[in-house]
């Protein structure tokens, strides 16, 4: 077991959510938001603060990797690769040390492709060194049903052994479908069903931001 | 939202740009598949695809085979020199056939213009044209537009010239309506015999001369010479037709520009073709087999399960049950 280190969440004042409590075990910073009518999207990272979070986990990747010999960041399309290639050039930084870094796009492995309607589009997947033997992190943006990650953990399997495979979630939102459960979360948030989260990465969306919509009672 | 490609791939003629995008850009990614240790995702699993080749093929049969093993479709092979055809069954029994031991899709080579057409209203399965008659070979026009549209960047405003025998070529029909549009311009050329009477209706320039085709064109796209055919006095000798339409090296070395040279095979070599060319560093030959089963596998992922149709007549029979 890695020593625990504290991180404390960034304080963050939205409007009229209450932001910061507690939070539940030190690596799983805690945000508590009362269920109530809400139709106008919540502000749950600004741009600092989704800054400062990807740092940590960046940090506790490498920590929970033993360092940055074996390690692969996987990023699932689309804003896991984003996420991945900021974790690993903040990595490169830090340790001084290049991680090689991949994307996964888990379309094909779906398991409701046979009753979702118009067919998703299919991205790209780049994982053009052999995986064999190597600590693996997935890294994506929203965890919630955990069905991308059994389908990426599938995917995955094509391609070689890994001695290790981790899960790295910027935001965990609960609802979980399967038993699947991520070692690196930045913030976990409690948004039921009918509810979202929305990660927007500077990259693709022109900003850095994360919110999140409750659905109201009766929805 | 994309545009559904609808029941059935039958040509590309009554395709909309935007759909054939999307085959495209589905086809792009579908590369990767065939490079993995393991060359094999589950996103067809439990489909059965039947080919139902009535004509002779290998490269297209085989492609189309692949495609659909690296989905995980389960395929089955009707060749008709070992099937009831030979017997006097119709197209359509033995399609109803295959579909009572309940199959989903179904690819299908014809010698008949419109076969696959006449099949997909008749059958409630996904059809597949994998070349009809002298009609269309959609797929094959898809690969060659990928193969271009991978060089170049974009197809608008390029200038693709089909040289050879466009008269009975299903696959210069399927590259005249997909490429025009894309936004490329298209042009034929080879010797008026073997042109279509009412080639100026498809909106494409002519070159008598292969030299002007080369001038003026960024790619040709070399049919072949279909020699089955030759007995009706299309042209004089093979070796007239390579001395007067054959690419050669030395024409090409007259191009103001470097020419990409694709050809839908099999190759004769030295007629339409020389050797110095179709090895040379201007083709892209293989590039074009190697995008073909990308694309069938992006047609089939496109198509699969795309019947509303038959999910209705399931359910029925469910609720009858």
């Amino acid at each position: 077991m890695p020593p625990a280190v504290s991180h404390p969440s960034p304080p963050l004042h939205a409007e009229g959510v209450f932001v910061g409590a507690a939070p539940l075990s030190n690596r799983m910073p805690w945000t508590h938001i009362p269920r109530r009518m809400a139709t106008a999207p919540t502000v749950v990272l600004n741009a600092r603060a989704l800054e400062r979070t990807v740092a940590r986990m960046a940090d506790e990747i490498v920590e929970r990797a033993d360092g940055t010999e074996q390690l692969v960041l996987v990023g699932i399309q689309r804003r896991g690769v984003q996420l991945a290639d900021r974790i690993a050039h903040l990595i490169t930084q830090r340790e001084n040390a290049a991680v090689p870094r991949g994307a996964l796009d888990i379309t094909l492995y779906r398991d409701d492709l046979q009753t979702v309607g118009p067919r998703p589009i299919v991205g790209k997947t780049v994982i053009p060194w052999s995986i064999d033997g190597k600590t693996l992190c997935i890294v994506d943006d929203v965890l919630y049903t955990g069905r991308t990650i059994r389908a990426a953990l599938d995917e995955l399997a094509d391609f070689g052994r890994p001695a290790r495979i981790m899960l790295a979630v910027l935001v965990d939102r609960g609802g979980r479908e399967l038993p699947i459960h991520a070692d690196v979360v930045g913030r976990t948030v409690d948004v039921p069903r009918g509810g979202r989260v929305d990660v927007f990465v500077s990259e693709l969306d022109g900003r850095d931001e994360v919110t999140m919509v409750i659905a109201g009672e009766g929805t | 939202m994309s545009a559904p490609l609808g029941k059935d791939l039958l040509g590309l003629e009554h395709l909309s740009a935007e759909q054939i995008t999307l085959i495209l850009d589905t086809a792009e990614p579908l590369r990767e598949i065939s490079e993995r240790a393991i060359k094999k995702v589950p996103t067809l699993r439990g489909a059965t695809v039947v080919n139902l080749f009535f004509e002779a093929s290998t490269r297209t049969r085989i492609s189309f085979e692949f495609a659909e093993k690296r989905m995980s479709a389960d395929t089955v092979n009707v060749a008709t020199s070992a099937s009831s055809v030979i017997k006097g069954e119709t197209l359509v029994d033995t399609a109803k056939n295959l579909e009572a031991m309940k199959i989903d899709m179904v690819v299908i080579r014809h010698a008949s213009s419109g076969a696959a057409r006449f099949l997909a209203e008749r059958i409630e399965s996904n059809v597949i044209n994998a070349g009809d008659g002298t009609h269309e070979h959609p797929t094959q026009g898809l690969l060659d537009m990928l193969t271009l549209r991978r060089r170049f960047g974009t197809l608008a405003g390029k200038r693709i010239c089909i040289v050879g025998d466009v008269l009975h070529s299903r696959v210069a029909r399927s590259n005249i309506w997909g490429l025009t549009k894309l936004g490329a311009e298209v042009a034929v050329c080879g010797p008026r015999s073997l042109l279509p009477t009412a080639i100026a209706e498809f909106g494409v320039q002519v070159f008598d001369r292969v030299e002007q085709a080369i001038e003026w064109a960024d790619a040709l796209n070399v049919l072949r010479l279909q020699l089955e055919r030759m007995t009706a006095g299309y042209i004089p000798s093979l070796r007239e037709y390579n001395r007067v339409f054959g690419i050669t090296r030395e024409r090409l070395d007259r191009a103001p520009r470097d020419i990409l040279i694709m050809h839908p095979g099999p190759m004769n070599r030295g007629v339409e073709i020389d050797s110095e060319v179709a090895d040379g560093p201007h083709s892209v030959i293989l590039d074009q087999v190697t995008n073909g089963v990308a694309v069938r596998m992006a047609v089939l992922y496109l198509l699969a399960g795309n019947a509303p149709a038959l999910a209705e007549a399931a359910r029925k029979t469910t609720a009858d049950d």
